[in-house]
């Protein structure tokens, strides 16, 4: 049981850092879609680290968390996945420097076969 | 330890607030303010534990459900057009 406590502590502490890294990658990355990348990811793994921490300190509270965790991690990417398809269908270009842009080829291969 | 912690999700969310404030296009924001909530949320899971209150888990299970239904929101809001 001691172990566990010191188990769960120890992912709590690594879960807080991961959020910390999660909000300094959204200062500092250049881009939006960068942005997104370091906010979500780093984000979906600290909350899961810490959530799933507190419940091996406390052991009766374990399927609750492990609920809220799984929910976590299930909505976090379509949230992701919702604002990047928006903001590139609403006009933002991503920086000069990332040269590969696969949803642009697949839309216009889409609309020769539409027309074809 | 608590101390250690709490530190260290209170300077994650003054980080995400200064994107929140300063973020130069709308989508900026709308990122800033998913990374903001699920810190909170995480931030009620730990604050569970260190006040023994059974209470803030249900309150934190609510909130990430209302802050992934108004990031759907907004951002097919900004998508704009037809769809």
């Amino acid at each position: 049981m001691i172990i566990l406590t010191f188990l769960g502590y120890v992912l709590i502490i690594m879960g807080s850092i991961f959020l910390l890294l999660g909000s300094l990658g959204i200062v500092r990355m250049p881009d939006l879609y960068n942005r997104i990348q370091a906010g979500t990811k780093a984000t979906t793994l600290g909350a899961l680290s810490a959530i799933i921490g507190v419940g091996l300190v406390e052991p009766t509270w374990f399927f609750k968390t492990l609920i809220i965790a799984v929910f976590i991690v299930l909505t976090n990417p379509i949230g992701s996945h919702s604002i990047a398809r928006s903001s590139y269908k609403s006009g933002l270009k991503p920086v000069v420097s990332s040269k590969i842009d696969e949803y642009k080829e697949e839309n216009l291969t889409d609309e020769r076969s539409d027309s074809a | 330890m608590f101390d250690l912690v709490f530190i260290l999700i209170f300077i994650a969310l003054l980080l995400g607030a200064y994107r929140f404030i300063k973020g130069p296009s709308s989508s900026d924001r709308v990122v800033a303010l998913d990374t903001l909530t699920t810190i909170v949320s995480v931030a009620l899971v730990v604050g569970s534990l260190f006040f023994e209150n059974y209470i803030l888990l249900d309150i934190s299970f609510v909130f990430a459900a209302l802050s992934f239904t108004s990031v759907i929101v907004i951002s097919r809001y900004l998508e704009g057009g037809r769809s």
